[in-house]
């Protein structure tokens, strides 16, 4: 193939990716968030799937394939089935940091995120790891998601972030992720989704809500 | 500069600043012919706000009692600033004579100029309504200029240069640039602070006369007669110099050089181009509403967060 697509198309794909965990922040509608994670999940795919075509590997299409079965589509439609539908639980009311200052400092942490990967960057530049930081800024953005949102949603939505974030990373700095390793992560990343989904439909049936804070209350 | 080429860039120059001025309320009549239809109803037809400015213009003045210089200035400086900016944005050619003013901070400062006039005028009034429209305007302006500064800077830092013309002119020569993760950025980025900027839906509704939500609708209140009609037609040219410096930023295709034989093909494409913009952006307020002012800064500060990713991105991918 040409070279001129391939670092174009890697960069759409990175735009995309950051571009959905920055939206997960704008919005708080709890079922756009969802939305934003099932195409950030099928960016990832398109990373992922991307650097298959270009090294002519046939694993990592598959692996592509199945990362985007898993994170667009299978992910996102176990979240939207725990959301429910009381239009109470529906928004993402009172973040403990509001939308424009939550705003504010995913910019700064995507600045954060491309100066501290900037050596690793240096040590081999090319298309795929030129685009690291955007992986990194959607780990640090993924994890400020799940320590300044209430809802239990919005948490494992900031958790799946901080997932999807740590995967991309791992896809663009080595050489490689053995199939096996990636499986494992994929069966973990299934359990924990649906361990929480049971968790926050237990929390709702108990409470009438699924604030998280109301738990630490009942503790004191 | 030799003869010709002076002749053609003076001829551009006039061109762009006719088209603009003469196309701008025709612009807005095509937005709300597109959004009538939509909404099912007839609408007063494309012409209407030419219309309503000759009505407007045939009538004299009034001031209201205890105003200034300011109030009686700034439909004046606003139509000004408007002239200036149609003359100088490479909006139909990259070789206007006033090339050199065509610098971004140039263009943003010309742009703000107008919004404080205005707003000046707005508290010169005295008016409860005049000082609110003119607080929320300001308010918006603080988080619109940055974006616009920002976002364009995104642009301009793989050209080497603020130069408008010179930006348009690198995104001639490499068109697999407008598809670029920094471009695309700064193109939302600039979208929103363009409908910010000019008062459409989402964040100011044009169509409204309701006292609690409007913004420039409340600064003009007090105009009437010809003030009335210079301001509403700045106005209408500055969201037309807006859509066209957005169409020129990320569809250059069809901008004529320094000759004088693409200038008609030029104004045609502009036309088209800004025309199906503003068709667009009608047809898309029909499907939103206005956004709370309290939500409006969350709008901007999404917009400025963009706009320093396109910088971020064309520092960092480059």
């Amino acid at each position: 193939m040409t070279q001129t697509p391939y670092p174009l198309a890697m960069d759409l794909a990175a735009g995309l990716f950051l571009l959905s965990a920055i939206g997960v922040l704008w919005r708080q509608q709890l079922s756009a968030m969802i939305r934003l994670l099932g195409l950030q999940g099928a960016a990832l795919a398109g990373i992922v799937a991307i650097l298959g075509v270009h090294q002519h590997s046939l694993e990592l299409i598959l692996v592509a394939v199945g990362v985007g079965v898993l994170r667009a589509a299978a992910l996102p439609w176990l979240a939207r089935r725990a959301l429910g539908d009381s239009p109470a639980e529906a928004r993402e009311t009172r973040p403990v940091v509001n939308v424009a200052t939550s705003l504010l400092a995913a910019a700064a942490l995507t600045l954060l995120a491309y100066a501290v990967t900037r050596p690793l960057v240096a040590l081999a530049p090319s298309p795929a790891t030129t685009i690291l930081p955007a992986a990194v800024a959607v780990v640090l953005i993924g994890f400020f998601t799940l320590v300044t949102r209430r809802r239990a949603l919005s948490q494992v939505v900031g958790f799946l972030l901080l997932d999807n974030g740590i995967t991309a990373t791992a896809f663009l700095a080595t050489a490689g992720v053995p199939l096996i390793v990636e499986l494992g992560v994929s069966f973990d990343l299934l359990l924990v989704v649906l361990v929480l989904q049971v968790l926050t439909t237990r929390l709702r049936t108990a409470f009438g809500s699924s604030d998280l804070d109301e738990l630490r209350e009942l503790h004191d | 500069m030799s003869g010709p080429a002076q002749v053609a860039a003076v001829a551009a120059t006039a061109a762009q600043v006719v088209v603009v001025a003469a196309g701008a309320p025709l612009l807005v009549g095509v937005m709300r012919q597109v959004r009538a239809r939509l909404e099912g109803r007839a609408g007063a037809g494309v012409g209407q706000p030419w219309r309503d400015l000759r009505k407007l213009l045939r009538r004299q003045p009034a001031t209201p009692a205890g105003t200034g210089w300011a109030f009686r200035l700034a439909p004046l400086l606003l139509m000004g600033t408007s002239l200036v900016l149609a003359a100088v944005v490479p909006l139909i050619s990259t070789g206007l004579p006033a090339d050199p003013a065509a610098d971004l901070f140039a263009v943003v400062g010309l742009l703000t100029l107008g919004t404080v006039v205005l707003a000046l005028a707005a508290i010169d009034t005295g008016t409860a309504f005049g000082g609110m429209g003119a607080s929320r305007e300001i308010t918006i302006l603080a988080l619109v200029e940055p974006t616009i500064l920002v976002a364009v800077l995104a642009l301009s830092a793989r050209v080497g240069s603020t130069n408008l013309a010179a930006v348009v002119t690198a995104t001639l020569h490499d068109p697999l640039q407008v598809v670029s993760p920094a471009s695309l950025l700064a193109a939302a980025a600039l979208g929103i602070v363009v409908v910010a900027e000019t008062g459409r839906l989402p964040v100011d509704n044009p169509a409204t006369h309701l006292e609690l939500t409007m913004i420039h609708e409340a600064m003009v209140l007090e105009y009437a007669g010809t003030d009335l009609a210079l301001v509403e037609w700045a106005s209408s040219m500055r969201l037309t110099v807006l859509l066209g410096l957005l169409t020129s930023l990320f569809l250059p295709w069809g901008i004529a050089g320094a000759g004088l034989a693409a200038l008609p093909l030029a104004v045609l494409v502009l036309l088209v181009k800004v025309a199906l913009l503003g068709a667009g952006l009608g047809a898309a307020e029909v499907f939103i509403a206005k956004l709370r002012l309290f939500r409006v800064p969350e709008l901007l500060a999404g917009s400025f967060v963009l706009a320093l990713l396109a910088v971020a991105s064309s520092f960092f991918l480059a």
